[in-house]
């Protein structure tokens, strides 16, 4: 139990780095397509629609499995130069768990800006300022505090969810546990181990959004 | 309401019964994903050397047998925790697994092989046909750093808790970058799809993938046996249950003597994979 420690702890270093890459992506994909979402224009709209529903609609795992094992099996897929990049497990874990949080991600922003009360608008656009300006100043601003508690809800379903990682062999928290188990014949110490770090992160996740739903919120 | 207790005690009575009628059975798992050792045909029956196997043990012993699938990955653990009370899934007999269970006879064995996709620059490579590596002699020794040089830096892709990815680990090979999957099948996808440059496994789950799914996997190198890869495949079975053990190793002394493992064997590897 207390062996496995330092390798478990070195694991957790590669599902930060899944984490917070997925993230980062993630939160570029989810407010495009909240923009996406909010358009007048009706094809763009379901086009954004499509997107979080299919991905919002199947298992992560299954996203994966297709994105990893799925185009590698693809002749043609092989050939171009996104090969390159979907080659690599890591990649395709990144893109796929990008994906995902991002649908999410577009879902919650969508709501938080829908939310906004127009009188903010209406106030910026009396005071003459623009459209443009209003977006960025006053909309985005509201909107991601707004979405705070949902938005650490879903870092923490996307902690949980880089677990997965392990399935196409990436060497993560949950692939270097069973990696132990399978040399030590002992699932239980080792998963929890593993399960106390996942509880752990959660835990400081959990805390951050917390201060920064204070520091942010209304008061 | 009447229905409703009519229902559970239905439900108590057939729980009831499952329980009792397999109280005195032999749970034997095996994984249902590596042929031809072990597999499940497309309706999803369990087939092949082993679960043919099994059933000719049982019927030597006298006892009536489930097989039961488990994945790789926990399949020792899950013979301790009692899930099942034999395994039977193409595991080699190694010390290290000695140290968790304990095992009968061996009853077959397999010489494992790296493979290569046709046209890989690491097919033709200069080794003997195959390597001992128990006390490995000159040749043997040479292969290895044939194998050493060829493989620097390449990846190659193994199941996972095999005695190929224990071998790959130990280091008589160098440095290779080692990925392990859960299943051979998924091996064997990512062989043919470019993502490993070469594959280790029992050299007839290539033959067997190459046949089946017609893509053309080639195997290259020596095989190889002993050391990493053990003594032959035995069954497993926890260390405190020697009466099982005990009777194991008598049905396989006699389905040998018989020559029920040397048929089962030749009729599923093509070849007399038995010992």
């Amino acid at each position: 139990m207390i062996t496995s420690f330092p390798k478990l702890l070195g694991a957790t270093v590669v599902t930060l780095k899944l984490l917070s890459l997925s993230l980062f992506f993630g939160l570029f994909i989810g407010l495009l397509f909240a923009i996406l979402r909010l358009n007048k224009n009706k094809i763009i709209n379901k086009f954004a629609y499509g997107y979080s529903y299919v991905f919002r609609g199947t298992p992560l795992l299954v996203q994966i499995f297709i994105i990893y094992f799925g185009l590698g099996q693809i002749e043609y897929f092989r050939s171009t130069f996104l090969w390159v990049v979907f080659k690599e497990p890591y990649w395709c874990a990144i893109i796929a768990f990008a994906l995902n949080t991002g649908a999410y991600t577009s879902e919650i922003l969508r709501s938080a800006f829908q939310t906004i009360k127009p009188g903010f608008i209406e106030a910026g656009k009396s005071l003459g300022i623009s459209n443009k300006i209003i977006f960025y100043k006053i909309q985005i601003p509201i909107a991601i505090r707004q979405s705070l508690p949902a938005y650490g809800n879903e870092i923490i379903l996307m902690m949980k969810g880089t677990s997965l990682a392990s399935t196409v062999t990436l060497m993560d928290l949950t692939g270097v546990a069973k990696y132990i188990i399978s040399t030590t014949f002992k699932p239980i110490e080792v998963f929890i181990v593993a399960g106390g770090i996942y509880l752990f992160m959660t835990f400081i996740i959990h805390n951050s959004i917390k201060f920064l739903e204070k520091k942010y919120g209304y008061q | 309401m009447n229905i409703i207790k009519k229902f559970s005690l239905g439900l108590l009575i057939t729980l009831f019964l499952t329980i009792s009628a397999n109280a005195d059975k032999i749970k034997i798992g095996t994984e249902g994903a590596y042929p031809p050792w072990n597999s499940k045909d497309a309706s999803g029956k369990l087939i092949g050397f082993e679960v043919e196997l099994a059933w000719a043990l049982c019927r030597y012993m006298g006892k009536q047998c489930v097989i039961v699938e488990q994945d790789w990955d926990g399949m020792i653990p899950a013979l301790i925790m009692r899930k099942f009370d034999a395994i039977m899934a193409g595991m080699s007999i190694t010390a290290e697994r000695q140290k968790a269970i304990s095992f009968s006879q061996g009853y077959a064995d397999e010489v494992a092989s790296l493979a290569v996709m046709k046209g890989s620059s690491l097919e033709g490579m200069d080794t003997p046909a195959g390597i001992n590596l128990t006390n490995p002699n000159a040749a043997a020794k040479k292969a290895l750093k044939t194998l050493t040089a060829a493989l620097a830096g390449k990846t190659v892709c193994v199941q996972t808790a095999t005695i190929h990815q224990n071998f790959l680990d130990s280091g008589d090979v160098g440095k290779v970058n080692v990925r392990t999957y859960k299943t051979q099948d998924e091996v064997n996808l990512d062989l043919a799809s470019g993502r490993c440059d070469a594959a280790l496994a029992a050299a007839v789950a290539f033959s067997d993938y190459a046949e089946k799914s017609g893509k053309p996997v080639v195997l290259t190198g020596p095989t190889f046996s002993g050391g990493a890869f053990g003594n032959g495949v035995g069954v497993g079975i926890r260390q405190d249950d020697t009466e099982l053990l005990n009777a194991f190793n008598k049905a396989i002394n006699q389905a040998r003597k018989d020559g029920v493992i040397s048929r089962i064997a030749t009729k599923w590897f093509g070849f007399d994979a038995s010992m």
